[in-house]
């Protein structure tokens, strides 16, 4: 099944040059890809594009069989879709950890009983029970990026779209945030600039250049980390 | 509040693990008590009367067990604000003089108001920084939400507090990058434009990082409310404290109401 279908894409941001000209990709449903390509040619925009953040000029992206156009078409797609932000401190608004998972359920619909039982399953999943109580802002830098991915799967989502996960990580925390993503079932879209974790995580893909979005045949080759 | 804004210093509600009394009791009576206990002694103008007011705070502040040098310290923190009005006062209100400095006369009238203001003010803001401001920045917003303050008013408040120390970090760091460049501060175009680049980023960098949490925020599924996780539990005990609040600030003004027939 098509879980993702853009077509066509067509993008400008007002009064400057294109960025995106007639891109299309698939992502089917089990599937991990990778999007590559050099600062500045698009990727985030796509993503956004994606999430209906962004509205494109031309073209149309299709979520899990359905045409989305309008916000509204958005909101059901959203909820489907986790979308781990490159920033950790945009995505992490709440002054508790706790809340802040708590968070996308609440807007799901879910009462907080089941919310916070959401949370500790979360949290016991990903190993980040010692974090539930501590405030967002004083969190560590690998220990925002943990709890910003599990702020977006503790909504379940069918797919995973990362966005730079593994910038400003340590060893450590980036091992723990490989080891992770290797264990999810969901789809993952991933842009990243590090040939090893696309390597680990999404080794095929599409790559984003001078506007155009094309399927790499086989594995993206890339550099060897030093 | 003003850990938020400092980084080191904690609300006032006690020494590491050791919980002041007050924090126990529940914030939102804590919010409509002070408040009560404001427009009280605001209203009172008998000097006896709140001299009684302000020993009442004290009291309060007995009570709470917050630790009292600290908290006396940041009220004479908040008299800095007002010394100058009071010392001026006798000079400005005519009346009965009392002494005259360089040709100027201080009344009675004057003194008298002086006094009145500083023991108002006091008594006030005794009371509220051991009711309110032993609370976390945080409880206060979800307690401030529980009394039906508009929402958007505690969003904003609850933003502020998760945001302003990364707005803080991003100011140190763009000033350690000026430093590190060489820039020295002094009184010339060179600095004032500097400083107002640097101001001018701020901003930008504040609305861009705005938009992205909204983004982020809208990506899980947000339709304009956000739904607290926290309740709050009415115990026997907010009982108590209340009536023996309500029934101090009642003895208040019934003195106050025999001073004013007498």
């Amino acid at each position: 099944m098509q879980l993702l279908d853009l077509n066509n894409i067509h993008f400008s941001y007002p009064g400057l040059d294109p960025v995106l000209e007639d891109a299309s990709m698939q992502l089917n449903a089990g599937e991990r890809l990778s999007i590559v390509g050099p600062n500045g040619a698009g990727k985030s925009t796509l993503l956004k594009v994606i999430m209906g953040l962004l509205t494109p000029t031309r073209g149309t992206v299709k979520a899990f069989g359905k045409t989305c156009a309008e916000e509204a078409d958005f909101h059901e797609m959203r909820r489907r879709v986790g979308f781990v932000f490159q920033d950790a401190d945009d995505q992490l608004f709440c002054p508790t950890v706790a809340e802040d998972v708590a968070f996308g359920p609440l807007n799901l619909g879910k009462t907080k009983q089941e919310a916070l039982a959401i949370v500790d399953s979360v949290l016991n999943r990903l190993g980040l029970m010692h974090l539930r109580e501590r405030v967002t802002h004083k969190l560590s830098g690998g220990e925002k990026r943990l709890v910003t991915l599990a702020t977006v799967l503790a909504m379940e989502p069918d797919v995973l779209i990362l966005d730079e996960p593994t910038n400003a990580l340590d060893p450590e925390n980036y091992t723990r945030l490989a080891e992770i993503l290797e264990g999810l079932d969901q789809a993952v879209l991933l842009v990243s600039h590090d040939p090893e974790f696309r390597e680990r995580i999404a080794p095929e893909g599409y790559q984003l250049s001078e506007r155009k979005l094309t399927r790499v045949p086989g594995r993206i080759q890339g550099r060897a980390r030093q | 509040m003003t850990y938020v804004l400092t980084g080191a210093e904690k609300p006032l509600s006690g020494i590491g693990v050791f919980r002041a009394k007050v924090t126990t009791l529940d914030p939102r009576m804590r919010i409509v008590m002070s408040a009560a206990y404001a427009v009280v002694v605001v209203s009172l103008s008998n000097l006896w009367v709140l001299s009684v007011a302000l020993g009442l705070s004290m009291s309060l502040l007995a009570f709470s067990g917050l630790p009292p040098r600290k908290t006396l310290k940041r009220m004479a923190m908040m008299d800095s604000f007002i010394v100058f009005m009071l010392v001026l006062l006798p000079f400005t209100v005519p009346g009965t003089p009392v002494f005259s400095i360089w040709g100027l006369e201080a009344s009675w009238e004057g003194l008298w108001r002086a006094v009145e203001i500083a023991l108002t003010a006091n008594a006030v803001i005794l009371a509220v920084m051991t009711l309110v401001g032993s609370m976390e920045p945080v409880t206060m917003g979800h307690a401030l939400f529980a009394l039906k303050t508009p929402e958007r008013l505690v969003h904003l408040m609850m933003f502020t507090i998760r945001y302003i120390d990364v707005l803080r970090e991003e100011y140190q760091r763009l000033r350690t990058s000026m430093k590190l460049r060489g820039f020295r501060p002094g009184t010339n175009w060179h600095t004032y434009r500097s400083y107002g680049y640097l101001v001018g980023m701020m901003l930008v960098r504040a609305i861009e990082r705005s938009e992205r949490i909204l983004a982020a925020m809208k990506c899980r599924g947000f339709s304009g409310r956000i739904i607290l996780l926290e309740d709050f539990r009415f115990s026997r005990a907010d009982l108590f404290f209340a009536a023996a609040v309500t029934a101090a600030l009642a003895a208040l003004i019934w003195v106050e109401a025999i001073y004013a027939a007498s």
